[in-house]
Protein backbone atom coordinates (compact mmCIF):
# COMPACT_ATOMS: atom_id res chain seq x y z
CA UNK A 1 0.00 0.00 0.00
CA UNK A 2 1.44 3.21 -0.96
CA UNK A 3 1.36 6.14 1.71
CA UNK A 4 -0.48 9.59 1.28
CA UNK A 5 1.46 12.26 1.79
CA UNK A 6 1.26 16.15 1.63
CA UNK A 7 3.42 16.36 -1.54
CA UNK A 8 2.39 19.66 -1.58
CA UNK A 9 3.25 20.67 2.09
CA UNK A 10 6.54 18.49 1.58
CA UNK A 11 7.26 20.94 -1.79
CA UNK A 12 6.18 23.98 0.20
CA UNK A 13 8.40 23.29 3.19
CA UNK A 14 11.81 22.60 0.46
CA UNK A 15 10.61 25.80 -0.73
CA UNK A 16 10.16 23.72 -4.20
CA UNK A 17 8.32 25.32 -6.86
CA UNK A 18 7.13 22.02 -8.52
CA UNK A 19 5.24 20.84 -11.58
CA UNK A 20 1.91 18.77 -11.40
CA UNK A 21 3.41 16.77 -12.72
CA UNK A 22 6.44 16.78 -10.99
CA UNK A 23 3.91 16.93 -7.91
CA UNK A 24 2.39 13.34 -8.81
CA UNK A 25 5.80 11.72 -9.70
CA UNK A 26 7.76 12.70 -6.49
CA UNK A 27 4.44 11.92 -4.30
CA UNK A 28 4.83 8.30 -5.66
CA UNK A 29 8.16 8.07 -5.23
CA UNK A 30 7.94 9.54 -1.32
CA UNK A 31 5.20 7.09 -0.80
CA UNK A 32 7.12 4.21 -2.06
CA UNK A 33 9.96 5.43 0.59
CA UNK A 34 7.51 5.50 3.56
CA UNK A 35 5.86 2.49 2.60
CA UNK A 36 9.16 0.65 2.93
CA UNK A 37 9.69 2.67 6.63
CA UNK A 38 6.46 1.17 7.42
CA UNK A 39 7.57 -2.37 6.44
CA UNK A 40 10.76 -1.78 8.81
CA UNK A 41 8.34 -0.62 11.58
CA UNK A 42 6.33 -3.59 11.37
CA UNK A 43 9.39 -6.00 12.65
CA UNK A 44 9.04 -7.31 15.71
CA UNK A 45 11.71 -5.11 17.39
CA UNK A 46 11.31 -5.97 21.16
CA UNK A 47 14.66 -6.28 23.07
CA UNK A 48 16.49 -4.02 20.02
CA UNK A 49 18.05 -1.12 21.46
CA UNK A 50 17.04 1.96 19.55
CA UNK A 51 20.10 3.08 17.15
CA UNK A 52 20.97 6.55 16.23
CA UNK A 53 23.63 5.85 14.10
CA UNK A 54 25.18 2.85 11.99
CA UNK A 55 28.80 3.32 14.11
CA UNK A 56 28.96 1.47 17.23
CA UNK A 57 31.03 4.42 18.49
CA UNK A 58 30.54 7.72 21.14
CA UNK A 59 31.87 10.56 22.51
CA UNK A 60 34.29 11.62 19.51
CA UNK A 61 35.35 15.13 20.43
CA UNK A 62 38.21 17.70 19.86
CA UNK A 63 40.62 19.26 22.20
CA UNK A 64 40.10 23.03 22.30
CA UNK A 65 42.79 24.86 20.05
CA UNK A 66 42.20 26.63 17.30
CA UNK A 67 43.80 26.40 13.78
CA UNK A 68 44.84 28.10 11.01
CA UNK A 69 41.17 29.66 9.03
CA UNK A 70 40.55 30.09 5.08
CA UNK A 71 42.41 33.41 3.60
CA UNK A 72 38.40 35.23 2.87
CA UNK A 73 39.39 36.18 -0.81
CA UNK A 74 39.88 32.01 -1.47
CA UNK A 75 35.84 31.62 -0.54
CA UNK A 76 34.53 34.65 -1.52
CA UNK A 77 36.03 34.77 -4.58
CA UNK A 78 33.09 31.72 -5.71
CA UNK A 79 30.31 34.18 -4.15
CA UNK A 80 28.16 35.47 -6.19
CA UNK A 81 28.08 38.85 -4.82
CA UNK A 82 30.61 40.28 -2.29
CA UNK A 83 30.79 43.91 -0.72
CA UNK A 84 33.48 45.01 2.19
CA UNK A 85 34.93 41.11 3.07
CA UNK A 86 30.96 39.77 3.40
CA UNK A 87 28.56 37.70 1.68
CA UNK A 88 25.94 40.20 -0.34
CA UNK A 89 22.77 38.29 -0.57
CA UNK A 90 19.08 39.33 -1.48
CA UNK A 91 17.20 40.98 1.27
CA UNK A 92 15.65 37.70 3.52
CA UNK A 93 12.14 38.85 3.63
CA UNK A 94 10.22 41.41 1.61
CA UNK B 1 -14.27 43.25 35.16
CA UNK B 2 -11.43 40.54 34.12
CA UNK B 3 -8.76 40.00 36.34
CA UNK B 4 -5.79 38.83 34.01
CA UNK B 5 -2.38 36.90 35.06
CA UNK B 6 0.84 36.58 32.78
CA UNK B 7 2.45 33.20 31.83
CA UNK B 8 5.89 33.71 30.86
CA UNK B 9 8.54 31.29 29.97
CA UNK B 10 12.31 33.12 28.63
CA UNK B 11 14.57 31.19 26.57
CA UNK B 12 18.61 32.24 26.93
CA UNK B 13 21.03 31.68 24.91
CA UNK B 14 24.60 31.72 26.07
CA UNK B 15 28.13 31.80 23.82
CA UNK B 16 30.34 29.85 25.56
CA UNK B 17 33.97 31.12 26.01
CA UNK B 18 36.33 28.49 24.12
CA UNK B 19 38.87 28.99 22.36
CA UNK B 20 37.83 27.50 19.19
CA UNK B 21 34.27 26.48 17.68
CA UNK B 22 31.93 24.36 18.47
CA UNK B 23 32.52 22.35 15.48
CA UNK B 24 35.70 23.03 13.88
CA UNK B 25 39.29 24.85 14.99
CA UNK B 26 38.38 28.08 13.88
CA UNK B 27 38.79 30.96 16.87
CA UNK B 28 35.70 31.24 18.50
CA UNK B 29 36.06 35.10 17.93
CA UNK B 30 33.56 36.85 16.09
CA UNK B 31 35.08 40.72 17.06
CA UNK B 32 37.43 40.23 13.71
CA UNK B 33 37.52 41.71 10.20
CA UNK B 34 34.43 39.80 8.53
CA UNK B 35 34.93 36.26 7.53
CA UNK B 36 38.24 36.22 8.82
CA UNK B 37 37.54 32.95 11.36
CA UNK B 38 36.28 30.82 8.61
CA UNK B 39 37.10 27.60 7.46
CA UNK B 40 35.49 24.26 5.52
CA UNK B 41 33.57 22.95 8.64
CA UNK B 42 31.95 26.45 9.24
CA UNK B 43 31.28 27.71 5.71
CA UNK B 44 29.77 24.25 5.00
CA UNK B 45 32.10 23.44 1.76
CA UNK B 46 31.63 20.25 0.22
CA UNK B 47 33.04 17.08 2.38
CA UNK B 48 33.82 18.58 5.66
CA UNK B 49 33.40 17.25 9.02
CA UNK B 50 32.15 18.48 11.90
CA UNK B 51 33.66 17.26 15.01
CA UNK B 52 32.85 18.86 18.92
CA UNK B 53 35.05 20.85 20.88
CA UNK B 54 34.94 18.45 24.34
CA UNK B 55 35.64 21.74 26.31
CA UNK B 56 32.07 23.48 25.29
CA UNK B 57 30.90 20.02 26.09
CA UNK B 58 32.14 20.52 29.86
CA UNK B 59 30.80 23.75 29.58
CA UNK B 60 27.21 22.74 28.70
CA UNK B 61 27.77 19.74 31.57
CA UNK B 62 28.18 22.39 33.84
CA UNK B 63 25.48 24.28 33.80
CA UNK B 64 22.85 21.75 33.64
CA UNK B 65 24.54 20.57 36.94
CA UNK B 66 24.00 23.89 38.22
CA UNK B 67 20.73 23.91 37.41
CA UNK B 68 20.30 20.70 38.94
CA UNK B 69 19.03 19.48 35.54
CA UNK B 70 19.26 15.18 34.58
CA UNK B 71 21.53 14.73 32.68
CA UNK B 72 20.95 12.30 29.55
CA UNK B 73 23.45 9.27 29.09
CA UNK B 74 22.98 9.71 25.70
CA UNK B 75 21.67 12.57 23.48
CA UNK B 76 21.70 13.43 19.89
CA UNK B 77 23.06 16.19 17.26
CA UNK B 78 20.16 17.33 15.19
CA UNK B 79 20.02 19.13 12.14
CA UNK B 80 17.99 22.72 12.38
CA UNK B 81 16.67 23.06 8.78
CA UNK B 82 14.98 26.41 7.51
CA UNK B 83 15.96 28.94 5.27
CA UNK B 84 18.17 32.04 6.27
CA UNK B 85 21.39 32.58 5.20
CA UNK B 86 22.73 33.09 8.84
CA UNK B 87 24.19 29.41 8.70
CA UNK B 88 25.76 28.47 5.19
CA UNK B 89 24.73 24.67 5.91
CA UNK B 90 20.88 25.81 5.35
CA UNK B 91 20.75 24.06 8.62
CA UNK B 92 21.91 24.84 12.19
CA UNK B 93 23.18 21.85 14.40
CA UNK B 94 21.28 21.57 17.35
CA UNK B 95 19.14 18.87 19.96
CA UNK B 96 15.55 17.86 19.71
CA UNK B 97 14.32 14.96 21.45
CA UNK B 98 17.50 14.14 23.64
CA UNK B 99 18.87 17.12 24.79
CA UNK B 100 22.09 17.14 26.97
CA UNK B 101 20.19 17.86 29.86
CA UNK B 102 16.50 18.18 31.07
CA UNK B 103 14.28 18.94 34.37
CA UNK B 104 15.75 21.41 36.23
CA UNK B 105 15.16 24.51 38.11
CA UNK B 106 16.11 27.43 39.68
CA UNK B 107 15.28 29.27 42.84
CA UNK B 108 15.20 32.78 42.61
CA UNK B 109 14.45 35.71 45.59
CA UNK B 110 11.39 38.22 44.69
CA UNK B 111 10.51 40.97 47.17
CA UNK B 112 12.34 37.99 49.84
CA UNK B 113 9.95 35.25 48.79
CA UNK B 114 11.76 32.33 47.04
CA UNK B 115 9.97 31.30 43.30
CA UNK B 116 11.21 28.31 41.87
CA UNK B 117 11.71 28.09 38.08
CA UNK B 118 11.45 24.58 36.37
CA UNK B 119 14.18 24.31 33.56
CA UNK B 120 12.34 22.20 30.95
CA UNK B 121 15.93 21.80 28.77
CA UNK B 122 19.59 22.75 27.89
CA UNK B 123 20.65 22.07 24.97
CA UNK B 124 23.87 22.82 22.77
CA UNK B 125 23.66 24.57 19.22
CA UNK B 126 25.70 26.58 17.41
CA UNK B 127 26.16 30.49 17.28
CA UNK B 128 24.62 31.79 13.85
CA UNK B 129 26.58 34.22 11.96
CA UNK B 130 26.01 38.28 11.42
CA UNK B 131 23.60 39.35 9.40
CA UNK B 132 23.86 43.17 8.01
CA UNK B 133 20.35 44.58 6.40
CA UNK B 134 21.52 47.32 4.18
CA UNK B 135 19.41 49.92 3.01
CA UNK B 136 15.80 51.43 4.42
CA UNK B 137 14.84 50.27 7.41
CA UNK B 138 17.76 51.03 10.33
CA UNK B 139 19.30 47.83 9.79
CA UNK B 140 15.89 45.98 10.48
CA UNK B 141 15.08 42.93 8.67
CA UNK B 142 11.92 44.92 6.77
CA UNK B 143 12.41 47.17 3.83
CA UNK B 144 16.18 46.10 3.75
CA UNK B 145 17.39 46.36 0.20
CA UNK B 146 20.44 43.36 1.18
CA UNK B 147 21.93 41.63 3.65
CA UNK B 148 25.64 41.54 3.83
CA UNK B 149 26.76 37.98 6.29
CA UNK B 150 30.18 37.55 8.04
CA UNK B 151 30.42 34.18 9.33
CA UNK B 152 33.23 34.52 12.29
CA UNK B 153 30.38 34.11 14.69
CA UNK B 154 29.02 30.98 12.93
CA UNK B 155 29.89 28.16 14.67
CA UNK B 156 30.51 29.58 18.07
CA UNK B 157 29.52 26.95 20.87
CA UNK B 158 25.66 28.63 22.03
CA UNK B 159 23.89 26.79 24.70
CA UNK B 160 20.30 27.26 24.94
CA UNK B 161 18.60 27.46 28.41
CA UNK B 162 14.49 26.87 28.30
CA UNK B 163 12.57 27.84 31.34
CA UNK B 164 9.24 26.18 31.77
CA UNK B 165 6.24 28.49 31.81
CA UNK B 166 6.65 29.07 35.37
CA UNK B 167 7.55 32.79 35.62
CA UNK B 168 4.10 35.36 36.29
CA UNK B 169 5.56 38.82 36.69
CA UNK B 170 8.05 40.99 34.35
CA UNK B 171 9.95 41.11 37.98
CA UNK B 172 10.35 37.49 38.19
CA UNK B 173 11.72 37.07 35.18
CA UNK B 174 14.16 39.43 35.85
CA UNK B 175 15.40 37.72 38.98
CA UNK B 176 15.42 34.66 36.72
CA UNK B 177 17.64 36.66 34.14
CA UNK B 178 20.20 38.09 36.85
CA UNK B 179 20.25 34.86 38.74
CA UNK B 180 21.37 32.70 35.44
CA UNK B 181 23.62 35.38 34.18
CA UNK B 182 24.85 34.96 37.99
CA UNK B 183 25.51 31.43 37.73
CA UNK B 184 27.14 30.91 34.42
CA UNK B 185 29.46 33.82 35.45
CA UNK B 186 30.22 31.15 38.47
CA UNK B 187 30.89 28.44 36.47
CA UNK B 188 33.47 30.98 34.38
CA UNK B 189 31.92 29.18 31.42
CA UNK B 190 31.01 32.18 29.47
CA UNK B 191 31.48 35.93 29.79
CA UNK B 192 27.81 36.54 29.72
CA UNK B 193 27.63 39.88 28.40
CA UNK B 194 23.99 40.53 27.73
CA UNK B 195 25.46 44.14 26.18
CA UNK B 196 27.39 42.53 23.36
CA UNK B 197 25.10 39.49 23.18
CA UNK B 198 27.22 36.79 24.34
CA UNK B 199 24.44 36.03 26.25
CA UNK B 200 20.81 37.18 24.84
CA UNK B 201 16.81 36.13 25.83
CA UNK B 202 13.72 35.21 23.98
CA UNK B 203 10.88 35.96 25.89
CA UNK B 204 7.47 34.01 25.43
CA UNK B 205 4.98 36.26 27.21
CA UNK B 206 1.20 35.06 26.98
CA UNK B 207 -2.11 36.16 29.34
CA UNK B 208 -5.13 34.57 30.50
CA UNK B 209 -8.15 35.14 33.24
CA UNK B 210 -6.92 34.13 36.70
CA UNK B 211 -7.64 31.18 37.69
CA UNK B 212 -7.64 30.03 33.68
CA UNK B 213 -6.28 26.27 33.13
CA UNK B 214 -5.58 26.93 29.28
CA UNK B 215 -2.90 29.14 28.36
CA UNK B 216 -3.40 32.06 26.24
CA UNK B 217 -1.76 32.47 22.72
CA UNK B 218 1.77 33.79 23.13
CA UNK B 219 4.24 36.01 21.48
CA UNK B 220 8.00 35.53 21.00
CA UNK B 221 10.29 38.76 21.94
CA UNK B 222 13.25 37.76 20.15
CA UNK B 223 16.79 38.90 21.11
CA UNK B 224 16.34 40.90 24.57
CA UNK B 225 19.48 42.21 25.63
CA UNK B 226 19.46 43.95 28.56
CA UNK B 227 17.78 42.52 32.08
CA UNK B 228 15.58 46.13 32.04
CA UNK B 229 14.59 45.71 28.35
CA UNK B 230 13.58 42.00 29.63
CA UNK B 231 11.42 43.68 32.34
CA UNK B 232 10.19 46.49 29.84
CA UNK B 233 9.21 43.81 27.05
CA UNK B 234 7.19 41.75 29.53
CA UNK B 235 5.34 44.60 31.01
CA UNK B 236 4.57 45.91 26.92
CA UNK B 237 3.27 42.87 25.68
CA UNK B 238 1.35 41.94 28.79
CA UNK B 239 -0.64 45.40 28.64
CA UNK B 240 -0.87 45.24 24.85
CA UNK B 241 -2.22 42.09 24.87
CA UNK B 242 -4.74 42.63 27.41
CA UNK B 243 -5.79 45.93 25.25
CA UNK B 244 -6.31 43.45 22.53
CA UNK B 245 -8.11 40.72 24.34
CA UNK B 246 -10.44 43.37 26.25
CA UNK B 247 -11.16 45.39 23.05
CA UNK B 248 -12.62 41.87 21.61
CA UNK B 249 -9.56 41.16 19.81
CA UNK B 250 -7.13 38.27 19.36
CA UNK B 251 -3.70 37.70 20.16
CA UNK B 252 -1.60 36.47 16.82
CA UNK B 253 1.22 33.45 17.55
CA UNK B 254 3.70 35.44 16.08
CA UNK B 255 7.51 37.16 16.57
CA UNK B 256 7.64 40.06 18.02
CA UNK B 257 10.64 42.49 18.03
CA UNK B 258 11.30 44.78 21.25
CA UNK B 259 12.77 48.48 20.13
CA UNK B 260 15.10 50.10 23.29
CA UNK B 261 14.13 53.27 21.53
CA UNK B 262 10.66 53.45 21.96
CA UNK B 263 9.59 50.77 24.59
CA UNK B 264 7.63 48.76 22.27
CA UNK B 265 7.69 45.66 20.88
CA UNK B 266 6.41 45.56 16.59
CA UNK B 267 5.42 42.10 14.80
CA UNK B 268 8.15 41.14 12.86
CA UNK B 269 6.56 37.90 11.62
CA UNK B 270 3.75 35.39 11.88
CA UNK B 271 3.86 31.84 13.15
CA UNK B 272 2.08 30.69 10.17
CA UNK B 273 1.47 26.98 10.93
CA UNK B 274 3.63 25.96 13.41
CA UNK B 275 7.21 26.31 12.18
CA UNK B 276 8.61 23.09 10.92
CA UNK B 277 12.44 23.11 11.24
CA UNK B 278 12.28 19.25 9.45
CA UNK B 279 14.78 18.30 12.39
CA UNK B 280 16.75 14.85 11.73
CA UNK B 281 19.29 13.19 13.67
CA UNK B 282 22.97 14.75 11.80
CA UNK B 283 24.46 11.39 10.34
CA UNK B 284 27.78 13.83 10.50
CA UNK B 285 27.89 14.03 14.12
CA UNK B 286 27.85 10.46 16.82
CA UNK B 287 25.83 10.21 19.44
CA UNK B 288 27.07 12.03 23.07
CA UNK B 289 27.37 9.59 25.87
CA UNK B 290 27.54 10.69 29.48
CA UNK B 291 28.70 8.62 31.84
CA UNK B 292 27.84 8.44 35.58
CA UNK B 293 31.13 8.69 36.11
CA UNK B 294 31.98 11.61 33.61
CA UNK B 295 29.01 13.51 34.88
CA UNK B 296 30.18 13.40 38.72
CA UNK B 297 33.65 14.34 37.54
CA UNK B 298 32.16 17.59 36.67
CA UNK B 299 30.01 17.86 39.32
CA UNK B 300 32.78 17.32 42.03
CA UNK B 301 34.31 20.39 40.14
CA UNK B 302 32.11 22.63 40.07
CA UNK B 303 32.39 25.99 41.95
CA UNK B 304 30.10 27.23 44.53
CA UNK B 305 26.96 28.74 43.36
CA UNK B 306 25.85 32.30 44.34
CA UNK B 307 22.84 31.41 45.97
CA UNK B 308 25.36 28.88 48.29
CA UNK B 309 27.74 31.80 48.96
CA UNK B 310 25.18 34.38 50.15
CA UNK B 311 23.43 32.28 52.37
CA UNK B 312 27.02 31.47 53.56
CA UNK B 313 27.59 34.96 53.90
CA UNK B 314 24.99 35.80 55.81
CA UNK B 315 25.94 32.93 58.17
CA UNK B 316 29.18 34.96 58.29
CA UNK B 317 26.79 37.84 59.42
CA UNK B 318 26.60 40.22 55.88
CA UNK B 319 22.96 41.18 55.67
CA UNK B 320 20.75 39.82 53.00
CA UNK B 321 21.57 42.79 50.32
CA UNK B 322 25.08 42.74 51.19
CA UNK B 323 25.74 39.71 51.00
CA UNK B 324 23.99 39.90 47.53
CA UNK B 325 26.26 42.37 46.47
CA UNK B 326 29.61 40.41 48.07
CA UNK B 327 28.08 37.00 46.42
CA UNK B 328 28.31 39.01 42.79
CA UNK B 329 32.14 40.02 43.11
CA UNK B 330 35.00 37.48 44.27
CA UNK B 331 36.83 39.56 45.35
CA UNK B 332 34.85 42.07 47.72
CA UNK B 333 33.70 38.33 49.18
CA UNK B 334 36.99 37.30 49.87
CA UNK B 335 37.83 40.62 51.68
CA UNK B 336 34.81 40.35 53.94
CA UNK B 337 35.81 36.42 54.82
CA UNK B 338 39.38 37.72 55.25
CA UNK B 339 37.72 40.97 57.52
CA UNK B 340 35.46 38.84 59.64
CA UNK B 341 38.57 35.86 59.94
CA UNK B 342 40.20 38.81 61.25
CA UNK B 343 37.64 39.54 63.81
CA UNK B 344 35.50 42.46 62.56
CA UNK B 345 31.31 41.80 63.19
CA UNK B 346 30.01 40.29 59.40
CA UNK B 347 27.43 42.81 60.06
CA UNK B 348 29.66 45.87 59.83
CA UNK B 349 32.19 44.21 57.45
CA UNK B 350 29.21 43.88 54.81
CA UNK B 351 28.10 47.28 55.48
CA UNK B 352 31.49 49.08 54.93
CA UNK B 353 32.19 46.60 51.81
CA UNK B 354 29.07 47.20 49.97
CA UNK B 355 28.62 50.88 51.02
CA UNK B 356 32.00 52.89 51.19
CA UNK B 357 34.27 50.51 49.69
CA UNK B 358 32.46 49.86 46.22
CA UNK B 359 31.15 53.83 45.98
CA UNK B 360 34.87 54.66 46.36
CA UNK B 361 36.50 52.18 43.91
CA UNK B 362 33.21 53.26 41.55
CA UNK B 363 34.56 56.91 41.75
CA UNK B 364 38.36 56.22 41.51
CA UNK B 365 37.65 53.36 38.89
CA UNK B 366 39.72 50.78 40.37
CA UNK B 367 39.34 47.20 41.18
CA UNK B 368 39.12 46.85 44.61
CA UNK B 369 42.18 44.41 44.99
CA UNK B 370 44.27 47.48 43.50
CA UNK B 371 43.54 49.62 46.89
CA UNK B 372 44.92 49.37 50.16
CA UNK B 373 42.28 47.30 51.97
CA UNK B 374 42.95 44.29 53.01
CA UNK B 375 40.46 42.02 55.52
CA UNK B 376 43.35 42.30 58.14
CA UNK B 377 42.59 46.50 57.96
CA UNK B 378 38.78 46.33 57.87
CA UNK B 379 38.88 44.36 60.51
CA UNK B 380 41.22 46.90 62.73
CA UNK B 381 38.95 49.47 61.40
CA UNK B 382 35.47 47.98 62.41
CA UNK B 383 37.38 47.05 65.78
CA UNK B 384 38.17 50.70 66.56
CA UNK B 385 34.66 52.03 65.98
CA UNK B 386 33.18 49.31 68.13
CA UNK B 387 35.70 50.37 70.70
CA UNK B 388 34.77 54.18 70.29
CA UNK B 389 38.11 55.23 69.15
CA UNK B 390 36.50 56.51 66.10
CA UNK B 391 33.51 58.35 65.25
CA UNK B 392 31.91 57.26 62.11
CA UNK B 393 32.38 60.10 59.85
CA UNK B 394 36.40 59.93 61.36
CA UNK B 395 36.31 56.14 60.13
CA UNK B 396 35.09 56.94 56.75
CA UNK B 397 38.05 59.53 56.57
CA UNK B 398 40.45 56.74 57.46
CA UNK B 399 38.78 53.96 55.27
CA UNK B 400 39.23 56.31 52.71
CA UNK B 401 42.81 56.79 53.19
CA UNK B 402 43.73 52.79 53.74
CA UNK B 403 41.75 52.63 50.18
CA UNK B 404 44.47 55.36 49.29
CA UNK B 405 47.02 53.01 50.35
CA UNK B 406 48.56 55.53 53.12
CA UNK B 407 48.75 52.66 55.81
CA UNK B 408 46.96 50.90 58.66
CA UNK B 409 43.72 52.44 60.52
CA UNK B 410 45.47 52.78 63.36
CA UNK B 411 48.32 54.58 61.26
CA UNK B 412 46.36 56.85 59.74
CA UNK B 413 43.99 57.94 62.98
CA UNK B 414 46.84 58.76 64.36
CA UNK B 415 48.65 60.53 62.05
CA UNK B 416 45.80 62.61 60.46
CA UNK B 417 44.66 62.82 64.33
CA UNK B 418 41.26 61.37 64.47
CA UNK B 419 41.03 59.20 67.32
CA UNK B 420 38.55 59.67 69.35
CA UNK B 421 40.00 60.55 72.85
CA UNK B 422 38.36 58.22 75.29
CA UNK B 423 40.80 59.05 78.03
CA UNK B 424 38.31 60.21 80.99
CA UNK B 425 41.26 62.60 82.59
CA UNK B 426 41.77 64.59 79.19
CA UNK B 427 37.67 65.17 78.79
CA UNK B 428 37.54 65.58 82.64
CA UNK B 429 39.98 68.89 81.92
CA UNK B 430 37.62 69.77 79.48
CA UNK B 431 34.85 69.95 80.89
CA UNK B 432 36.22 71.78 84.19
CA UNK B 433 37.35 74.59 81.83
CA UNK B 434 33.62 74.43 80.31
CA UNK B 435 31.23 74.72 83.19
CA UNK B 436 34.22 77.28 84.52
CA UNK B 437 32.98 79.52 81.75
CA UNK B 438 29.56 78.78 81.51
CA UNK B 439 28.58 78.76 85.35
CA UNK B 440 24.55 80.12 84.68
CA UNK B 441 23.94 77.23 81.95
CA UNK B 442 24.85 75.02 84.73
CA UNK B 443 22.55 77.11 87.85
CA UNK B 444 19.91 76.37 84.55
CA UNK B 445 20.38 72.76 84.32
CA UNK B 446 20.54 72.50 87.88
CA UNK B 447 17.43 74.39 88.30
CA UNK B 448 15.76 71.69 85.91
CA UNK B 449 15.80 73.76 82.56
CA UNK B 450 18.10 71.10 80.23
CA UNK B 451 17.87 73.14 77.60
CA UNK B 452 21.77 74.21 78.22
CA UNK B 453 22.82 70.51 78.25
CA UNK B 454 23.61 70.22 74.20
CA UNK B 455 24.88 73.69 73.99
CA UNK B 456 27.70 72.54 76.77
CA UNK B 457 28.12 69.35 75.28
CA UNK B 458 29.00 71.38 72.09
CA UNK B 459 31.73 73.54 73.58
CA UNK B 460 33.13 70.30 75.31
CA UNK B 461 33.40 68.33 71.55
CA UNK B 462 34.73 71.77 70.90
CA UNK B 463 37.79 71.75 73.21
CA UNK B 464 38.42 68.44 72.13
CA UNK B 465 38.94 69.56 68.66
CA UNK B 466 35.85 67.22 67.75
CA UNK B 467 37.60 63.55 68.70
CA UNK B 468 36.27 62.79 72.16
CA UNK B 469 33.49 60.20 72.20
CA UNK B 470 30.23 62.12 72.18
CA UNK B 471 28.52 59.27 74.43
CA UNK B 472 31.35 59.19 77.29
CA UNK B 473 31.15 63.57 76.78
CA UNK B 474 27.41 63.27 77.82
CA UNK B 475 28.17 60.36 80.65
CA UNK B 476 30.25 62.25 82.02
CA UNK B 477 28.51 66.04 81.66
CA UNK B 478 25.20 64.30 83.07
CA UNK B 479 27.22 63.03 86.01
CA UNK B 480 29.27 66.86 86.73
CA UNK B 481 25.44 69.08 86.08
CA UNK B 482 23.18 66.63 88.39
CA UNK B 483 22.25 68.44 91.35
Amino acid sequence: MPVEIDIVKVAALARLALTEEELDTFGSQLGDILEHAERVQALPTDGVPPTSHPLPMVNAFREDVTAECLDRESFLRSAPDTAGGQFRVPRILA
Amino acid sequence: MTVWEAVIGIETHVELSTESKMFCSCPADAEGEPNTACCPVCLALPGALPVPNGKAIEGILKIGLALDCDINESSIFYRKNYFYPDLPKNYQISQYTFPVCEHGHIEIDVDGASVRIGITRVHMEEDTGKSTHVGDGDGRIHGADHTLLDFNRAGIPLVEIVTEPDIRTSQEARAYGAELQRIVLALGVSDAKLEAGSMRFDVNVSVRPVGAKELGTRTETKNVNSLRSVQRTIDYEIDRQIKVLEAGGEVRLETRHWNENTGVTTSMRTKEESEDYRYFQDPDLLPLEVTPAWQSEIRSGLPELPAITRARLATLGADMIAAGVLADSSDLAALFEEAVEAGASGRAAGIWLTGEVVAYTRRSDVAVLETGLTGGRLAELTAMVEAGKLSSSAAKKVLIAVLEGEGSPEEIAESKELLQVSDITAIEAAIDHVLAENADAVDKIRGGDMKPFGFLVGQVMRQMGGRADPKVVRDLLTDRTAG
